[in-house]
């Protein structure tokens, strides 16, 4: 008997709103955790659309949010540290009709799996990703990631961390994503107005959830337990539209931290563009150059 | 060009391009590679051909994210196919354990080049083999395939996604530099047998992604955008998909995983046998560097020495019955040759107890020549 297989639903939790949609016993996450929202958002999201298990994927890799895509019923999967954008870029272009969400960690998609990240971006893959920002790698033990912030203690920067972190939604844009926004993760209601307009665009969309963690990150730090780490979260998030990606920034120390929408352009999604590419070779509207048949 | 014009062909081509091309008579719809010597024209042919199909062709930003997206790939039901050599093959070895973990079908090319690290980009060589076999980190069972002709480029290459369909496994085809790139007349044929991946066997309510009915062990496969919800994990899982840390769970899920490969050995493994019947020595040759043996077999005949030969066409699961046959049909020394420091030939060396094993295993980047085999075949009767 494996252990998720233990955890009973107390019978509050079986009559939950979207229990056709969720695996309530692979919730796993510490109590107070905002992963647990951002799940329930996005499944609002996909209920309110009208959308079954039929009409998306959910692709994650490994880490805490790794652990997330067990939550869903849904085709869901759980892939390796980094890889979960190659995945979905993989389910999206073979199959285009899918809504294809990408749900992972800070460091699963920015350390290991940045350059998926930014390549993703560039071809603008009609796939929507959420990075569930807080700040550490919380499942192996609270190590730094490229977000934590300068001076943070970690369970590898014992003398405070020396590297300056990523702002994630600058370098979403600057990859060529055509959506991106930052919201905090206990904010579902922008959250979700946020994946709707994921779900709706026909190319790269970016949400960067802030969720910072109380027992690897916040407890190291002095920034409180759960609930004290949000309540000292709301008083520092400024909230700005149409703000420049560059400078939403994200200081902890200095309290500025702003979130809001930073990017939303129409650009051609890339599973369309290659849709245009095979019907101009098949009606002989392109044709290769030296079109001398080599070998064959 | 359709369908019909490409079974009747008959036409000159690289062993890549004959590669690309058996990929596409296959069914393979998805192909996500990176730029590497000496494998990249496979990547050129599909980029041209797969548009022409319906089909999806990306240059990936490395080899993790292609073999990854060919897994993605797959789970949306479309067969898929990645290329490359010694280096990117480095590159997929977590991934293919992600494949194998997955149980999702999937073809992958390697075209062996001079190794460790960077080696020797446009040159041959079998180094690669235990490579193709243990990659990745933990137990499992793959299945390899080993062309010597430009036309087992195409044959092996639709065989590959036959078996990776028929067992849901990722299957390797390990080619080298000169195969891949050497002319030679291949054959099109009509009329091969496709096959494809079992479908779940009960209804969505019911269905457990890693449920095995039938005794070969494989569970019918769910794919996105169909009525199944499922969840499958790189984790240990049990049936369901839910992961499972126990001691037990781990030995029934790698078991299984080892024994639909293993079970099906007869089906799988395959090879090309001469003269075994009054055999006293044997040569053991695979891909390119088996093209010279039947020669030097037949001079060695000629002088009244009793050799025969086989040549390996599926490396992996290594084929034990056929070291027993030899065994059995009296033969009392197996000669392994290969382009490598000895790698097939420890496989081999586990029959000592069936016959005495010596080895021609150099590791440098041209097949052996008949004249230098009959010399050391000369040396060892």
């Amino acid at each position: 008997m494996s252990p998720s297989d233990q955890l009973s639903i107390s019978p509050e939790a079986s009559c939950h709103p979207l229990i056709d949609m969720l695996n309530l016993n692979r919730f796993i996450f510490c109590p107070g955790c905002l992963i647990g929202t951002v799940i329930t958002s996005i499944t609002t999201c996909l209920k309110e659309r009208g959308l079954t298990s039929k009409d998306y994927a959910i692709v994650s890799g490994i880490g805490c949010t790794g652990r997330s895509s067990g939550c869903f019923k849904a085709p869901a999967f759980h892939t390796t540290h980094g890889r979960a954008i190659p995945f979905a870029t993989g389910i999206k272009l073979a199959n285009p009709k899918l809504k294809v969400i990408v749900l992972s960690g800070d460091g699963d998609l920015f350390a290991i799996g940045g350059n998926h990240f930014i390549h993703a971006a560039r071809r603008n893959v009609e796939i929507t990703v959420l990075c569930v920002n807080n700040n550490i790698y919380g499942m192996t033990g609270g190590q730094v990631a490229p977000t934590t912030q300068i001076g943070d203690i970690t369970q590898t920067t014992p003398y405070g961390n020396i590297e300056p972190p990523f702002n994630l939604v600058s370098l979403a844009a600057a990859a060529g994503a055509t959506y991106v926004a930052r919201w905090p993760g206990y904010d579902t209601l922008r959250l979700q107005k946020s994946i709707f307009k994921c779900i709706d665009n026909q190319g790269f969309s970016f949400i960067e959830v802030l969720a910072p963690c109380f027992v690897q990150y916040g407890s190291k730090n002095k920034l409180g337990d759960a609930v004290g780490m949000l309540e000292w979260l709301k008083k520092q998030i400024k909230i700005k539209i149409d703000w420049p990606p560059h400078q939403a920034t994200l200081d902890y120390k200095k309290g500025t931290i702003i979130c809001g929408e930073f990017v939303e352009e129409e650009r051609e999604g890339y599973s369309q563009k290659i849709e245009q590419v095979r019907n101009n070779v098949q009606n002989k509207k392109i044709k290769i150059k030296d079109n001398k048949e080599e070998y064959d | 060009m359709n369908d019909a014009k490409i079974q009747e062909k008959r036409i000159l081509s690289t062993g890549n391009a004959a590669c690309a091309e058996g990929a596409i008579t296959a069914g393979c719809l998805y192909f996500a590679g990176y730029p590497i010597t000496p494998s990249s024209e496979i990547a050129a042919h599909m980029a041209k051909r797969l548009p022409q199909v319906n089909g999806t062709f990306v240059q990936m930003e490395d080899e993790l994210a292609s073999i990854t997206s060919c897994f993605g790939a797959s789970y949306a039901g479309k067969k898929a196919m990645t290329a490359t050599s010694g280096p990117g093959l480095s590159l997929m070895a977590e991934s293919i354990g992600l494949g194998v973990m997955l149980e999702a079908p999937a073809v992958i090319i390697t075209i062996m080049r001079g190794g460790p690290s960077t080696g020797q980009p446009t040159n041959a060589s079998q180094s690669d083999v235990y490579q193709t076999r243990y990659a990745s980190h933990g137990d499992y069972e793959l299945i390899v395939l080993a062309p010597s002709t430009v036309q087992e480029m195409y044959d092996f290459t639709i065989r590959a996604f036959n078996l990776s369909e028929k067992y849901r496994t990722p299957v390797i085809v390990a080619s080298d530099g000169i195969v891949g790139q050497m002319m030679e007349v291949v054959n099109l044929h009509s009329n091969i047998e496709l096959l494809e991946r079992k479908k779940p066997q009960v209804p969505p309510e019911e269905y457990k992604p890693f449920e095995a009915f039938d005794d070969d062990l494989v569970p019918g496969m769910a794919i996105a955008g169909t009525n199944y919800s499922f969840y499958v994990t790189g984790l240990t899982h049990d049936m369901e998909g839910n992961p499972e840390m126990t001691p037990e769970g781990a030995e029934v899920l790698i078991k299984r995983l080892c024994d639909k490969i293993k079970k099906a050995r007869p089906q799988i493994n395959d090879w090309e046998e001469k003269h075994l019947d009054d055999a006293e020595i044997v040569i053991l040759a695979y891909g390119i560097n088996a093209r010279g043996v039947p020669e030097v077999v037949k001079r060695a005949r000629q002088k009244g020495l009793k050799v025969g030969y086989v040549r390996l066409k599926t490396l992996w699961p290594f084929p034990d019955e056929l070291m027993e046959r030899i065994a059995k049909l009296g033969a009392s020394k197996v000669i392994v040759s290969e382009m490598n420091n000895g790698m097939i030939i420890r496989e081999v060396q586990r029959f000592r107890h069936l016959f005495t094993v010596s080895g021609i295993t150099i590791p440098t980047t041209i097949p052996f020549s008949p004249k230098f085999m009959y010399e050391k075949l000369m040396k060892e009767v």
